[in-house]
């Protein structure tokens, strides 16, 4: 009889549990306490695994939450685990409970209502967080309308060694131009890698006179048009690549080998200070430095996002509120930690926590925020897609 | 009957008809373990392959995720690909283990092989792959050591060796991981092949070393070890981290891709993958048919062959290019271990510079934590695994030789399908399936899920030694008034420790080495240190690579170890159980 009752218990319709408010905080971090969250983040890069495990430490510290960095090879595989849940109506439990997302991952899950929110901008610490001077209420030109919180400021930045590129390469053209004369000595990560389209877009704001075409949705009418100097561009690149680009490495920190075995000169990175944190880790040689294009180059910011069925939900809350809190974002912004920039708008801070960032040395392969110069807007989600098929058709399956 | 076995006691009655019914359920549950996730993952995969996935919006029957697949241009490169290395791999490994074992077995040259060798196994496939890659990439470790004195070379040459576009490259690195694997299966299999006494008696016909023990020996040791060979061709087709590692990329091989497709975030994707993954598994099954028709080519030519009474005039030299082989092989996966523990400890570490710049613990110090945890889950997994599978194996073909359960020929190939099947084909269904009835997640669900791998190699390693055992001795024992218990216990696994210890080495290895699984079924919630290093992969972070792979290697290398040795030690004074 005990197992009928169980039985019954376990086939009886559960009643929605109800989704704790983000606006009380103080309930926030009661129902933290104890909880695990599944955090699954790209694990490609040893020092962002480094700085997860650090935050963990931390969560455990104040609020009792555990942290399990769940390393992905692509974030693609947390969105298909979160879709395939919703297929077999794992809606109170998924093994997903946050994720590092931005870009066409986020406008998927976002479309689908695969994700808990709003909660971002009533997280304590979004107090702190520059909505004016960084773009962290629109990722790749979709509203994130609190359905994720921003933790880390991205920019793109070309990683050049300067005992083979001693002055910067000004733009698109002129890195075609070393290429051809300099030939095997640059490649990109292969699409879709996220660095390797980055590379694509990056390539394509900066020949185009005009780029507004790209802040709305690609069409069938103007895609031919609009990405066209893109081909030409990659058609006279392609041959003078590493490998004569039939190979390709897989991501971005692929590339800082290469440089460090002297495969390659030039490398692309969306952190400004990777480079300099490569250094301190032996992986690159200390005469690397970085530069960005003349006309600036694409920036956007890293979130995270909470699956609507992650049953630690609140710990999740905690996790992304005490990544935007000045402490966390002050050590990311450590070149011997990580290097990324941060979200927080330094007006906002108190004395205290300012000091925190100017303590910080940026290190000697970093631009300072100045030199890193203008950000670029991502293209909308839409063109990425579509350039990154494009490209796997026409170079992805070469011979 | 009854009456006279009430007299020698209830309990053993009681006991007997206990371990009878448990017995004859043992070979039901073994069948269900493997058999019943992989079709349940089949029918998952075969209905978004036919247009069929309510989740995406899709839904009845259609023919478009096929005419999807066929439209994507480089279909036809990852077929032949997935074709052209799973046969080659698989040929050339199976020839250097045979010539070798013919040329070499019995001398202390081979000794010294197998021993260089039998380690090997334990070696994850991932982690060869990359020792592989560190040493010959024209920035590896080989271009290194000749750099720039002999080449001149200031800067690595920009030529394409690893993941090179016809694959070779992964070809070798299957080849090196596989030659130990079925030299060991070889090792296995020579126990029961009467070999030395076969060569012994066609050499004092005048029959060279190699040709007379591929006429005497080798069609008994292949009808031994024919199932690893079929194993170990599928798998080379449809490998996927040795083809991330070192496969060529544009495009890649047919499994990668399906891979890829399964885990795009457009859902839609997925039919074209289900379509690719019922390819990518008829041309599993046409490459094992094709392999069945050459064994009967091989065998009619061979029989031409034997007949003819060649004495074989070439054979010190066949067989000193097969020791040489197997050497390379041996010495490429030694040295990429040495390549992957110099960068362990590397400080920077340019190109030509033969070593690093300075030598350093930092990188132990930075990943060695995290492998710890990894470690402890992936041995708790791999124990648990294998155990199961092991003891599942043994009660099948236990109750197959008291009961005569035998399986009929053609339902052995039952046992086969969980290896011979893709597993890009039938893990994302079984993720369904599991997520279905709420084992969502979590260590248990990952240990059955390594279950459905690990007990057909378990098995596949241990039937034949199992049931080549001479019989005969069973019936002395009984005759000797044992119980079929204690025949079994006290004579038959004695005897058979070796091949048990291997079976079981095997079923750890097997489990060690599962990614595909361990990442679906555990929801990336399971870390093991396969996991954690084919995630650090894509990072390209040698030192962190380099951590990871030789912690792997460490995990799996143990149990081979014993392997080999308990036996060693058990029988050091029973010479005719040592080889058993």
């Amino acid at each position: 009889m005990k197992h009928l009752a169980l039985l019954a218990a376990l086939l009886a319709p559960v009643p929605a549990l109800a989704d704790i408010n983000p606006a009380d905080w103080d309930a926030v971090t009661a129902e933290a306490e104890g909880q695990t969250v599944f955090w699954n983040a790209w694990g490609g890069s040893t020092t962002t695994n480094d700085f997860i495990a650090w935050v963990g430490q931390r969560v455990m510290e104040d609020y009792g939450v555990t942290l399990e960095h769940v390393k992905l090879t692509d974030t693609a595989d947390a969105v298909t685990r979160v879709l395939s849940e919703k297929q077999a109506g794992e809606d109170d439990d998924g093994a997903v409970d946050m994720i590092w997302i931005n870009g066409a991952n986020f406008a998927a899950m976002k479309e689908a209502d695969l994700l808990f929110g709003p909660y971002a901008e009533q997280l304590p610490n979004w107090a702190f967080v520059d909505v004016e001077g960084k773009t962290v209420q629109t990722d790749f030109t979709v509203p994130t309308e609190g359905f994720e919180s921003p933790w880390a400021m991205a920019q793109v930045v070309f990683i050049h060694d300067t005992a083979d590129i001693p002055a910067p390469l000004g733009d698109m053209n002129a890195i075609l131009e070393w290429s051809a004369a300099n030939p095997g000595r640059f490649t990109y990560p292969q699409p879709p890698d996220f660095l390797g389209t980055t590379f694509l877009k990056q390539a394509l704001v900066d020949l185009m006179d005009d780029p507004s075409a790209l802040a709305t949705p690609a069409t069938d009418e103007n895609y031919d048009a609009v990405t066209e100097p893109l081909w030409t561009f990659l058609d006279a690149l392609t041959p003078t690549l590493w490998r004569a680009g039939r190979a390709y490495p897989a991501t971005g920190p692929a590339q800082l080998q290469l440089i460090a075995d002297g495969e390659v000169d030039l490398a692309v990175s969306f952190s400004p200070g990777e480079a300099t944190a490569a250094i301190a880790n032996n992986q690159l040689p200390d005469t690397v430095r970085t530069f960005v294009l003349d006309k600036g180059t694409i920036g956007n910011a890293s979130f995270v996002a909470i699956p609507y069925n992650s049953g630690s939900k609140a710990g999740a809350m905690v996790v992304a509120n005490f990544l935007m809190s000045p402490e966390a974002q002050a050590r990311a912004q450590d070149p011997n930690i990580l290097g990324y920039g941060t979200v927080l708008d330094m007006d906002a801070l108190s004395a205290d926590d300012r000091a925190l960032f100017d303590a910080l040395d940026l290190g000697i392969a970093t631009l300072s925020p100045a030199e890193l110069g203008t950000v670029q807007a991502e293209p909308h989600p839409s063109w990425m897609t579509r350039i990154a098929d494009d490209w796997m058709n026409r170079y992805g399956v070469a011979q | 009957m009854p009456h006279r076995l009430h007299m020698a006691g209830d309990a053993g009655w009681l006991g007997h008809i206990r371990s009878r019914r448990f017995l004859l359920l043992l070979p039901a549950l073994t069948l269900l373990a493997m058999l019943g996730p992989v079709f349940a993952g089949l029918w998952g995969t075969l209905l978004p392959a036919f247009g069929h996935l309510p989740a995406a919006g899709q839904i009845g029957a259609s023919l478009d995720p096929f005419r999807d697949l066929v439209a994507w241009p480089g279909l036809p490169r990852a077929m032949l690909l997935s074709v052209t290395t799973g046969l080659l791999a698989t040929s050339i490994s199976l020839a250097i283990v045979m010539l070798v074992t013919a040329g070499w077995s019995g001398t202390r040259a081979f000794r010294l092989l197998e021993r260089l060798l039998s380690p090997l196994l334990s070696l994850p496939h991932a982690a060869a792959a990359f020792g592989l890659a560190f040493l010959i990439a024209p920035s590896g470790w080989l271009s290194r050591l000749l750099s720039p004195g002999l080449t001149g070379w200031e800067r690595p040459p920009d030529w394409l060796i690893v993941q090179d576009n016809w694959g070779l490259t992964m070809t070798a690195g299957l080849i090196v991981k596989e030659v130990p694997f079925l030299l060991l299966i070889t090792l296995a299999a020579l126990g029961q092949a009467d070999a030395r006494r076969s060569v012994t008696v066609a050499q004092a016909l005048g029959y060279g070393r190699v040709t007379g023990w591929l006429k005497t020996v080798f069609p008994r040791v292949y009808a031994q070890i024919r199932p690893p060979v079929y194993v170990v061709l599928a798998y080379a087709m449809s490998v996927v981290d040795v083809a991330v590692i070192l496969g060529p990329n544009t495009p890649p091989p047919l499994s990668v891709q399906i891979v890829k497709w399964m885990s795009d975030p457009d859902l839609a994707m997925r039919l074209e993958g289900a379509a690719g993954a019922l390819v990518q598994l008829a041309l599993v099954v046409g490459a094992l048919a094709f392999w069945r028709v050459g064994e009967w080519v091989v065998a009619r030519l061979g029989r031409r062959w034997i007949a003819s009474g060649a004495r074989g005039r070439f054979d010190p030299l066949v067989a000193r290019l097969a020791l040489l082989s197997g050497a390379a092989c041996a010495l490429a996966v030694l040295l990429g271990l040495g390549v992957l523990a110099i960068w362990s400890f590397a400080g920077f570490w340019g190109f030509p510079d033969a070593l690093p710049d300075q030598f350093t613990w930092r990188n132990w110090m930075r990943f060695g934590p995290g492998t710890q945890e990894a470690m402890i889950e992936t041995a708790l997994i791999a124990i648990v695994a294998a155990s199961v599978a092991l003891i599942l194996t043994i009660g099948c073909l236990e109750a197959e030789y008291r009961y005569g359960l035998t399986f009929s020929r053609r339902a052995v190939w039952l046992l086969y399908l969980p290896l011979l099947i893709p597993q890009t084909a039938f893990l994302p269904g079984l993720q369904t399936l599991m997520l279905n009835i709420g084992a969502d997640a979590g260590r248990l669900p990952v240990i059955l899920a390594h279950l459905v791998f690990v007990l057909p190699y378990v098995f596949l390693s241990l039937a034949d030694p199992y049931r080549a055992w001479d019989t005969r001795i069973g019936t002395i024992a009984a005759a000797l008034r044992a119980s079929p218990n204690g025949v079994l216990w006290r004579v038959r696994l004695p005897m058979l420790l070796r091949p048990i210890l291997t079976a079981l080495a095997v079923g750890l290895a097997v489990s060690v080495g599962q990614y595909l699984a361990t990442l679906l079924i555990g929801g990336g919630r399971v870390a093991t240190l396969t996991t954690e290093a084919v995630a650090l992969a894509s990072g390209g972070d040698r030192r962190a690579i380099a951590v990871y792979g030789l912690m792997q290697t460490g995990a799996a290398l143990v149990p081979f170890a014993l392997a080999l040795l308990i036996p060693a030690l058990v029988w050091r004074n029973r010479q005719g159980l040592r080889h058993g």
